[in-house]
């Protein structure tokens, strides 16, 4: 592999940029950024959210144009003013969210603004299907040209996006988080075409911000922090632990349950028992799930997203009607199907869209703490609300869930997301919950907050409230709960005590698999 | 009695000739909603269209072979611009459709701009001087059967026939024609592969609108055939819903616009052969039969099953920093 890597930076790389700068009105978003992708290479671009990725990205796919800097490809000097010329000249871009028109076959999709090869005024599909077939041979992309996207599973439409840009004959392809919507299981079919490109001369650009697939996947890494290119290395001589410090900046800690969850005698205070509810599209979503939560007690809810899981929890949260099915908070049966009830009941409920769903974005921190209290007295004296018991309340809580932000008067909707998710926190537990609801509650945020959030969240079940944690991330996962529940086509494949639970183990259950034993 | 006066014949040949504008404006309106572009304007557009056939046909001395192609140029180029300000505002201003298209109607409808260019231009006193007559095609019309239906139209029931097979080729056989489709679907994803998003929605509206403008110029020049105030009698909304009813394909949409054509010929055949039923209640079949079937396919997701463009209705901005 290493003489392999010497002769290859013999020759001139297949991208490289120099002193790429972007700036937008108050924000640097690339500053003096400098990296380069050897030909047959995987190179990762690792930083956090806000650290240049996707600036960069957009710089070298011809979207945006760089204010200082420039771009060279195979030793000469490249500039893009649109992303046409950027396609043009190699530079193909596997989109985090697919671009695909779901109505639309495989080829369809595929030849879409692609320029047309041997053809007269009429198309003719299956010379185009053709072409993908060679293609798909080639580079282990197997799939059938002839089948409408929406028959198609996400790792299969992924293989579609990446065949797109081989079929405009990219020979650098960039894939901006392509794992964030895979399976286990998925993924490792990801790594392998990665490999198979590469082999065959192509190169990959691949963003990431999480540090044990960049590691694994990768040849080597560039790390972002604050729009500059801070280091690079060689996947082969780093840990994750060097990888975080040098995204973050310093040493990083990371939160890891300490407890064993709740005691034996703990009571049930979260029952629920053969739940079924229908999705947006009036299909059953979510099929006869029971499980139950104790006071003290993480349980966690892994999947891929979309099998179910934001219908159990709108369904929880009062937002969502189930069809048939019994919940049971701290004994008593939840029978109404509105929102203010599992309120009234002590359901806390932090839902994956904090700013649309969770806070009002155009309130103040200290009216949004008091969303789900202003009914009652002490903060109101109806029909008036007291804005001096809201804001001293305000002060109180911001204090207490350490929320940065120059007054309680601040709208939400200036915040980070991290100080977002923790004022979410700060008026769920406000409210002294026997349940706290959580969906993907870290999605987006920095390290730091991530370390913050999860601790919040222990914290609360060690006050004894029981945690129900729905969650893509398996680390965070694997990090935090006491059991692990995973849901699969809206029903659950597996309940796994976190002592016994693996990535390989959980990962099998979330493709559907009905038995880890095999795979451990 | 020969077979060609039976009461189906003369259903069937009636539902073509009255069905014919409505194939026109369907599948305008068709063109432009596959760009992801509604408009409610369609019966101002017809309306706009009837009016400058009519001034071209009754006031230009001429043969009428040079004549009424050229009231059609006429209407289709009044009709065009129509919509070339539906598209300017929708798709550059970012207005909504639903109001835009309905300010187009009012604006250029029967209380508006049409009946006054036509009082101003001083038309309807006398029937047009130029008239698109039945054709007798290749002499054919006296064959049974087929011989009222197929070969005794006008030309513009011919030209229709074939709007209806180059759209449907064009729709799903050429790559613009997917191009388009790509758009309606989602405009990001075109955008994405260099496909301009604006261009076609631009060319679509306008074209629908010129559409629009030869079913208008049916009525003033055969089917009424002068001008009359307000004369399209709210076929406008019919062609809106037979785009819904075809399931935005062409040929669909075509036996769609017959079978209102054929709901709307059903005063005059059985009037005719006096057959008493009230003609209030035959004249507001039709428009009956359009909110039946609004009705039906109003729920989204039935709309969507029947392959409503996904991104219709809905403005496009890239998503910029």
């Amino acid at each position: 592999m290493t003489t392999d890597v010497d002769s290859k930076a013999a020759i001139a790389p297949a991208v490289a940029a120099f002193g790429i700068s972007k700036r937008f009105p108050g924000v640097i978003a690339n500053d003096d950024v400098n990296f380069d992708v050897r030909v047959g290479e995987v190179h990762a671009l690792l930083g956090e959210n806000g650290a240049g990725k996707t600036t960069l990205s957009n710089v070298l796919t011809g979207l945006y144009r760089p204010d200082a800097g420039h771009l060279e490809m195979a030793g000469q000097r490249v500039s893009f003013d649109s992303p046409r010329a950027a396609i043009d000249a190699g530079i193909g871009m596997v989109h985090q969210h697919f671009r695909l028109i779901p109505t639309f076959t495989v080829a369809e999709n595929i030849a879409l603004g692609a320029p047309m090869v041997g053809e007269g005024r009429l198309m003719r599909m299956s010379n185009i299907e053709e072409r993908i077939a060679e293609l798909g041979e080639q580079f282990e992309l197997r799939v059938d040209p002839t089948a409408r996207i929406w028959q198609l599973s996400v790792g299969e439409q992924q293989r579609v996006e990446i065949l797109k840009v081989l079929y405009r004959n990219a020979t650098t392809l960039i894939m901006d988080e392509p794992t964030a919507v895979l399976t286990p299981l998925e993924a490792d079919a990801l790594t392998a075409t990665m490999r198979s490109l590469t082999r065959q001369g192509r190169s990959v650009i691949f963003i990431s911000h999480k540090l044990g697939e960049v590691l694994s996947v990768a040849d080597r890494i560039t790390v972002l922090r604050q729009g500059r290119s801070v280091a690079t290395m060689d996947a082969a001589g780093s840990t994750r632990e060097s990888l975080a410090n040098v995204m973050v900046g310093r040493e990083v800690e990371r939160v890891q349950r300490r407890g064993t969850g709740a005691l034996p005698g703990a009571p049930v205070v979260l029952d629920v028992h053969d739940l079924s509810s229908d999705g947006d599209r009036g299909l059953a979503a979510l099929r006869s799930v029971s499980f139950s939560v104790r006071g003290g007690e993480v349980v966690a809810v892994a999947g891929v997203a979309g099998n179910g899981q934001r219908e159990l929890v709108e369904v929880l949260a009062g937002l969502r009607p189930r069809t048939s099915g019994q919940i049971d908070v701290d004994g008593e049966v939840m029978d109404r199907a509105d929102a203010r009830h599992p309120i009234r009941m002590g359901v806390a409920y932090v839902p994956q869209d904090r700013l649309g769903t969770g806070l009002a974005p155009d309130l103040s921190i200290a009216e949004n703490l008091v969303l789900k209290r202003y009914r009652r007295p002490p903060v109101a004296r109806p029909p008036f609300l007291r804005s001096s018991v809201i804001n001293a309340e305000a002060d109180e809580l911001m204090e207490r869930f350490d929320v940065r932000a120059p007054s309680s008067q601040t709208p939400t909707r200036r915040l980070s997301g991290g100080n977002v998710q923790k004022v979410l926190l700060a008026r769920e537990m406000s409210g002294n919950p026997k349940v706290l609801v959580v969906s993907t509650p870290t999605q987006g945020l920095d390290i730091g907050a991530v370390a913050t959030v999860h601790q919040l969240l222990l914290d609360a079940a060690a006050s004894g409230v029981g945690v129900l944690l729905v969650s893509e991330d398996l680390d965070e996962v694997l990090a935090l709960a006491d059991r692990i529940i995973v849901m699969y086509e809206g029903g659950i494949t597996g309940v796994v005590d976190a002592q016994d639970a693996t990535v390989a183990s959980i990962g099998m259950l979330m493709g559907g698999g009905q038995s880890s034993e095999e795979v451990a | 009695m020969s077979v060609n006066d039976n009461l189906f014949v003369i259903i069937l040949a009636s539902a073509i000739f009255y069905g014919t504008p409505l194939v026109f404006a369907s599948l305008g309106e068709l063109l432009a909603e596959r760009s992801g572009v509604i408009n409610l304007g369609v019966e101002g557009m017809m309306l706009l269209g009837a009016v400058c056939a009519a001034l071209v046909a009754s006031n230009i001395d001429g043969p009428a072979a040079l004549i009424l192609p050229l009231a059609l140029v006429a209407a289709m180029a009044a009709a065009g611009l129509g919509a070339a300000i539906h598209a300017f505002l929708v798709i550059t201003l970012r207005v909504n459709q639903i109001i835009s298209g309905l300010a187009l109607t009012i604006f250029a409808g029967a209380a508006g701009l049409s009946s006054y260019l036509a009082n101003v231009w001083g038309l309807g006193k006398n029937p047009a001087i130029n008239q698109f007559g039945r054709m007798n095609l290749f002499g054919l019309k006296g064959v049974p059967v087929l011989g009222p239906i197929v070969f005794d139209q006008t030309m513009l029931t011919y030209l229709s026939w074939l709007m209806v097979v180059l759209a449907s080729v064009y729709l799903f056989r050429t790559r613009m024609g997917m191009h388009l489709r790509a758009v309606g679907e989602s405009p990001q994803t075109a955008d994405s592969v260099g496909i301009s998003v604006v261009r076609y929605r631009y060319g679509h509206v306008i074209v629908g609108g010129m559409f629009a403008g030869i079913a208008g110029a049916c009525f003033s020049l055969t089917i009424v055939p002068t001008w009359a105030n307000g004369l399209t009698s709210g076929q406008g909304w019919i062609a809106l819903a037979l785009v819904i009813f075809g399931f935005w394909r062409p040929d669909l949409t075509l036996v769609g616009a017959y079978l209102f054509g054929a709901l709307s010929s059903l005063r005059f055949t059985l009037q005719a052969r006096g057959i008493d039923i009230p003609s209030a209640l035959l004249n507001a079949l039709p428009y009956l039969a359009t909110i039946i079937v609004l009705v039906l396919v109003s729920n989204s997701r039935i709309s969507r099953k029947l392959g409503s463009p996904a991104a219709l209705g809905r403005a496009y901005e890239r998503e910029e920093r």
